[in-house]
Formats: C-alpha cells, sequence, structure tokens
C-alpha cells in the first residue's frame, strides 16, 4: 500500500511560467474531483496572486473549488513555522523550543545551517503527504511549486546534502524518509519550459541530472506556445521575399485599413519575426521530442493569466494524473 | 538581515535620484540614458539585477560590450551564463579569472569576461586568509564542504566578493556584474548582512565557548539548547560545526570587514544599479520590490530596463480593426488577400500583447515617478553571439521609448 499521497513537483527555469502550471494542474486535478493541496515553497506568494487571494499565511486554506466536488487548498510553507512545528511534533520541545529562538538558533537553522532550509521544506510536504483522514490520505493530490530547474535536483536530494553533514541522527532518519518518498511510484517532477534555446537546454540537463538521482521525471510541459498564423502559401511568400508591399497595401484599402507602404511594410516585417519565431519553436521542440519524456504544450495567452485562463490551461493538463 | 539601520527615511529621498539618466521630463522619470551611463567615467561598477529568466545575463554582457567598444577598459562578471553565450564570449574554461573577449571591435578598450565559481571563490579566501595548515583544515571540514557548496546565501556573497578583488586590482575601470538568480532577487544584498549576523551570532559564540576553553560558567539555556541539538541532529554535528567554527574564528573578522567594504562599495558614487525585468506582471512586480530595496538601502540606481518588449510599426490598425478585416480576408480568399489577413491576425495579436504590456510599464512608472525606463524589443531569435549583443546595446541606447 502506498505510503504516501500523490506527488507532482513542478519546476522550471525562471520566467517559464512554472507557478501558473503548477496552479493549472491543481485546477484539472480538482475539475477531476479531486481534493487538492498546492504548496509554494520560496515565500514569493505567487500562488495568492494568481488565484486574487490576501497572502497566504503557513496554514492549509481553500483557495478555490472544482467541477465535480473537487477542491483546491493552498499552502505557503515557511521554513521557520516548519521548523518549530517540527519541534513540537517530534520532541515535544516547548521550553526548549523558545531557547533555540532566543539563541539565534532559528534563524540559524533555516537561512544559514546547509541543507536544513530544504529539509524542513519539503519535510513539511512529506508530512501533508502522509496525512490521514478517516482512513485515506487527506488529499488526492499535492502539487509543490517548486524550486527552478537549476537547484530542483540539490532542493529534492535533500539526502546527499544531509549526508555529509549528519551521517546518524534524527536529521539523518527524517531526510532518509522524505528520500523514499521523492523516489515513490506516487511521485513525479515535471519541468515547465518555454521553446527557446537556453530553457530547453536547461530542461534537458535537468531531466539527465533527476534521472542519474533516480528522481521521477514526469511530463515536460512546454508553456507559452505561440500558436501558427501562416498558411503554407504565406510562409512560401515570405520566406521567399515575392510578397509585395503593394499588393498587401492594395488589399488593406480594400477592407478600409490604412494603406500607407510603412504599414505594409511593417504587417510583412512583423509577419516575418513570427515565421522566425515558429521555425524556432519548431527547432527547439524537436529536441524536446527526443528528450523520452512525454510533452503536453500550454498556449500563449495573450491576455495574461487570470482565473479564467487557469481553467482554460487546466483542461490542457487533463493527461496527468 | 537583521541589525544595521540602513533604512534613513530622510536620506531615502535623495539618493533615489537616478545617475546617469537624461534629464527627461521630472514627474516620468524619462528614458534611461545607457549611454551616458557608460560614457560617465566616473562609472566604476554597474550591477544589473533582477528577477529570474527577464535577460540579466543578456544585458549584463550587453552594457559591457558596448562600453568596451566605446574605449573603457571593462570585466563583465557573470554568474550562470547560457552555453552559447558564454561560448561566444570565449568562456569555456571555469578557472575563475577574467579571460579577453575575442572578436570586439575595439579602439583603445577591452573588455574581459569571467564566470564566477562560487566554491573556487570561497576556498581562496579561505586559502588566502589562513596559514596552509589551518586552511587545510577547513577545507576538509564536512560542515565547510557543506556550507561553501550550498549555503542559500553562498553564491551571492560570492559573487559580490569577487567584485570585491575585481575592483581592488584596478586592472579595470568599468565592471559590470550580473546578479544570481536567487529565490529572491535580493539575496545577495542581504548576504554582507546575514554573514555578519552569523558570525556575530550568540550561537557561534556558544559553540565557540567550550573551544575557547578555561572551563567557564555555562548557562543553563546553553544545556538545554545543546542537548535538543543532540537530540535533533545528532552529537556529530554539533562537533562538526565546532570545529569548523574553531578553525573559521581568526578569518571572522576578514570576513566581516570584507562583507561591509563590498556593500560600502555598492552604495558609493561611481556604482549604478541597473534593474532588468520583463514586461510580465512577476517579473515587474519584482522589480517594484528591487527599486524600493535598493533605495531603502541608499543604493545608488541608473535605472529600469524592460526587456522583450512587443511594438508593431502598423500601430495606426487596431487589434479590433485588424481582427475583423482579417476574419474576411482569411475565409475564402487566396492568394496575397489570404497573406494580408494572416499577417493582420499576427498584427492584432501583437497590439493585444503591447497594450497589456503597455498597462504593466505605466503601472510600474506610476508607482515609482523618478526612475527613468528604457524599453528593449524583443528579438525573434537567441542571442548568442558579439553581433546580437550589439544589437541589444544599440537597442538599450537608442530605442524610441520611454
Amino acid at each position: 500500500m502506498a505510503q504516501s499521497t500523490q506527488l507532482h513537483v513542478v519546476t522550471g527555469k525562471g520566467g517559464t511560467g512554472k507557478t501558473t502550471v503548477a496552479a493549472a494542474l491543481a485546477m484539472s486535478l480538482a475539475g477531476r474531483g479531486k481534493k487538492v493541496l498546492l504548496c509554494e515553497v520560496e515565500g514569493r506568494q505567487g500562488i495568492a496572486q494568481l488565484f486574487d487571494v490576501p497572502p497566504l499565511p503557513y496554514e492549509e486554506r481553500r483557495i478555490a473549488v472544482g467541477l465535480g466536488g473537487g477542491e483546491v487548498y493552498a499552502l505557503a510553507i515557511d521554513p521557520e513555522a516548519a521548523l518549530l512545528e517540527y519541534l513540537a511534533m517530534y520532541y515535544r520541545l516547548g521550553r526548549a523550543g523558545k531557547a533555540l529562538d532566543k539563541f539565534g538558533i532559528i534563524d540559524f537553522a533555516t537561512t544559514i545551517a546547509p541543507g536544513v532550509r530544504d529539509v524542513l521544506l519539503t519535510g513539511k510536504v512529506y508530512e501533508a503527504a502522509r496525512r490521514r483522514t478517516g482512513g485515506r490520505f487527506t488529499y488526492d493530490a499535492i502539487i509543490m511549486d517548486a524550486p527552478p530547474t537549476g537547484r530542483i535536483t540539490r532542493f529534492l536530494n535533500v539526502n546527499s546534502e544531509v549526508a555529509g553533514l549528519a551521517k546518524v541522527g534524527p536529521i539523518r532518519r527524517q531526510a532518509d524518509s522524505i528520500m523514499e518518498m521523492m523516489r515513490a511510484p506516487e511521485t513525479r517532477v515535471h519541468l515547465v519550459t518555454v521553446l527557446e534555446e537556453m530553457p530547453v537546454q536547461e530542461t534537458i540537463d535537468g531531466i539527465a541530472e533527476l534521472t542519474s538521482e533516480r528522481l521521477p521525471v514526469g511530463h515536460v510541459i512546454l508553456n507559452l506556445v505561440r500558436p501558427s498564423v501562416l498558411s503554407e502559401a504565406s510562409q512560401d511568400a515570405l520566406t521567399s521575399g515575392s510578397l509585395a508591399p503593394a499588393s498587401v497595401g492594395s488589399v488593406l484599402a480594400g477592407v478600409g485599413l490604412q494603406r500607407d507602404a510603412d504599414v505594409a511594410e511593417a504587417l510583412i516585417a512583423g509577419g516575418e519575426a513570427h515565421l522566425e519565431r515558429q521555425r524556432l519553436q519548431d527547432a527547439q521542440r524537436e529536441i524536446l521530442d527526443g528528450c523520452g519524456r512525454p510533452l503536453v504544450e500550454l498556449p500563449l495567452l495573450s491576455d495574461g493569466i487570470d482565473l479564467g485562463a487557469l481553467f482554460e490551461l487546466a483542461e490542457q493538463l487533463e493527461g496527468l494524473r | 538581515m537583521t541589525g544595521k539601520a540602513h533604512t534613513s527615511p530622510s536620506t531615502r529621498k535623495g539618493r533615489t535620484s537616478p545617475r546617469g539618466g537624461t534629464g527627461g521630463d521630472g514627474a516620468t522619470g524619462g528614458r534611461l540614458d545607457v549611454d551616458a551611463l557608460l560614457d560617465d567615467e566616473t562609472t566604476h561598477i554597474v550591477v544589473c539585477c533582477g528577477s529570474g529568466g527577464v535577460g540579466k545575463t543578456t544585458t549584463a554582457a550587453a552594457l559591457a560590450l558596448r562600453a568596451a567598444e566605446k574605449g573603457r577598459s571593462v570585466c563583465v562578471l557573470t554568474i550562470d551564463p547560457a552555453r552559447r553565450l558564454a561560448q561566444s564570449m570565449g568562456l569555456t574554461e571555469l578557472d575563475n579569472t577574467p579571460r579577453p573577449v575575442t572578436g570586439a571591435a575595439l579602439d583603445g578598450g577591452s573588455l574581459d569576461a569571467m564566470m564566477l565559481d562560487m566554491k573556487r571563490t570561497f576556498d581562496e579566501v579561505v586559502e588566502q586568509h589562513a596559514t596552509p595548515e589551518k586552511a587545510a583544515q577547513i577545507l576538509a571540514n564536512p560542515f565547510y564542504v557543506a556550507l561553501s557548496s550550498s549555503f542559500a546565501g553562498t553564491q551571492e556573497y560570492m559573487a559580490m566578493e569577487k567584485l570585491g578583488q575585481l575592483h581592488a586590482t584596478g586592472r579595470w575601470d568599468l565592471i559590470v556584474v550580473d546578479t544570481p538568480p536567487s529565490r529572491s532577487a535580493l539575496d545577495f544584498l542581504d548576504a554582507p548582512d546575514r554573514l555578519s549576523s552569523m558570525l556575530d551570532g550568540r550561537f557561534i559564540k556558544l559553540l565557540l565557548a567550550p573551544a575557547k576553553g578555561p572551563a567557564r560558567l555555562i548557562s543553563a539555556g546553553f544545556g538545554i539548547v545543546t542537548s535538543a541539538l543532540n537530540k535533533i541532529l545528532g552529537a556529530q554535528v554539533l562537533t562538526d560545526m565546532q570545529t569548523f567554527i574553531a578553525a573559521f574564528d581568526t578569518l571572522f573578522g576578514g570576513f566581516r570587514q570584507r562583507a561591509e567594504g563590498t556593500y560600502a562599495l555598492l552604495q558609493a558614487r561611481g556604482t549604478a544599479f541597473v534593474v532588468v525585468a520583463a514586461p510580465e506582471p512577476a517579473a515587474m512586480r519584482e522589480a517594484s520590490y528591487f527599486v524600493e530595496r535598493l533605495a531603502g538601502e541608499q543604493m545608488p540606481l541608473a535605472g529600469l530596463v524592460v526587456n522583450r518588449v512587443h511594438e508593431s510599426g502598423a500601430d495606426g490598425i487596431t487589434a479590433v480593426d485588424a481582427e475583423s478585416a482579417a476574419q474576411k480576408l482569411v475565409d475564402g480568399s487566396a492568394g496575397d488577400a489570404r497573406t494580408t489577413g494572416e499577417l493582420l491576425t499576427i498584427h492584432a495579436e501583437r497590439m493585444r500583447v503591447t497594450a497589456r504590456e503597455e498597462r504593466l510599464k505605466r503601472r510600474f512608472s506610476a508607482a515609482h515617478p523618478g526612475v527613468p525606463t528604457v524599453s528593449v524589443a524583443a528579438l525573434a531569435g537567441d542571442v548568442h553571439d558579439l553581433d546580437g549583443l550589439r544589437r541589444i546595446g544599440d537597442l538599450l541606447a537608442g530605442a524610441d521609448d520611454a
């Protein structure tokens, strides 16, 4: 029997929209009737901003309701609060807990002591993933808006962080159990990328790193994909340079729009740039096709991201379970 | 993090006044005049900061190249450049020293580039400031190994350490720094303080107490604390930490002094911060936070660079008009009519994006009226050679936007 509930870890290079994807995945699972916990670990309050709710406290709060009875709870994990909670829970350190704070140890442990911060952040997720209510897991799934791709393996691999430091003892035991959950069949690490050279390269590197640490890689999510607008005939015309500004101008005049040469040329330049980006996108997609992981595409929404957009993106993520 | 009161509301205001900005109209802060900033011979350090994925490294490299080609002697310190960008600057060797960039059109100027190796920088500091015997002891300590390769602030601190070192050599008259992609983009400002607060912390003093010998009165509190720590961490961890701190003790003073020195260098005349953002809500929010924080810390802000901004040369046609015309043209026509329809669809989309980006920029300048800003148009392709950097440099200096 599973020791912990489903865990989706969502990572991605900065600027690729991993928080948005994590939130959309939460909405998608809630749309299928599931009770989901969406966690953030970097203190950025990105979830609160997406869902347009006040900053999240260190407390599981319901922020959205899905169709079919699903719910999304959210939690901003704060390492200090997690440490105090951990001390109280496992050591009943009432008085000593306060003494630790007085001596600056809480601050030390959460900001300076190597690895401890990450053990605390993942430790809270571990606790929530194993928690049961009335004989079954409290949550059907937990989604973690995790640190960026460049740091993800180190972040999840708390064991090796702590291993150099603590060879025995409770922190070590805690790290071992967290590692077990990270490598469990219920866990997957999804990588979010945009179809540009650097993020794609980071994604490929990230998959290799995760795999070599036996961390389970799930989907690669291609975010902000620009749909192709140009038909093949138009692409040919733009590539060969056979499209005359004058001809575009007369078409524009025919539909009652401005027909100056400048305008026609600007439209053609816009088309050429679009085409160039499409080709770059295609080339990067081809690279990812060979990465050995299933791909999911999310379109670029020109109006930006709001709750409605999250529902729209959530539909595209139905293949993730 | 704690302690030093850098923030003083009374002095805040004057320091936000930007360096290197054109007069512009006072209300909006005007356009960030990049050339004036780079031409100004009193500008010795430019720090590019902003959240991850906004093009900080590219901006830093483009500024450095432009300054070098203007005849200045420049070093660019990057943290984590894209592979091909690194290659284009000759950054293939990771030896933690600046190397000349070949291919720059230099007219009396020079350009060196380096990529930060965090652990190596830390090791070098230890080696330089401790006896060989003690250095070996520190470098082998498990606590040091973990601290130097993973402490949340090490990269930030080491970037600042390296900046201080490069500056001290006096070899360059301009150093451009890219900052690490931190969980909070401002971690590097906190790093010196955090280090100080760690070194001054009572906890460290307590750990040192037994090593410093003669039997002294240990407070009852300490007994509880050590026993709690032993329970949680295991006795071996505490011993490692004590050994490390005892060995490191003599270096503390030097470390703190250097941290404070670098901090002062950042505040000094001759330093200019350039906040880099992309026209996305999260990145602009981070930029706002950044600008406020820099003002609070009395760090000299030159202005804001908004990268990857979309614009259209056909802005006489509105999104709505373009869309309805496109619909007519794409359905049931062929040839140039159909193509024009598709071009109008692309244009409509572009106008929508532009409008959203404009809103974000307006919101920023309403909240931060004194900050000069420059927008850099999105290029269709990636930048990975010196020509690309030159193009970005031109856009930074000449784009007709505010």
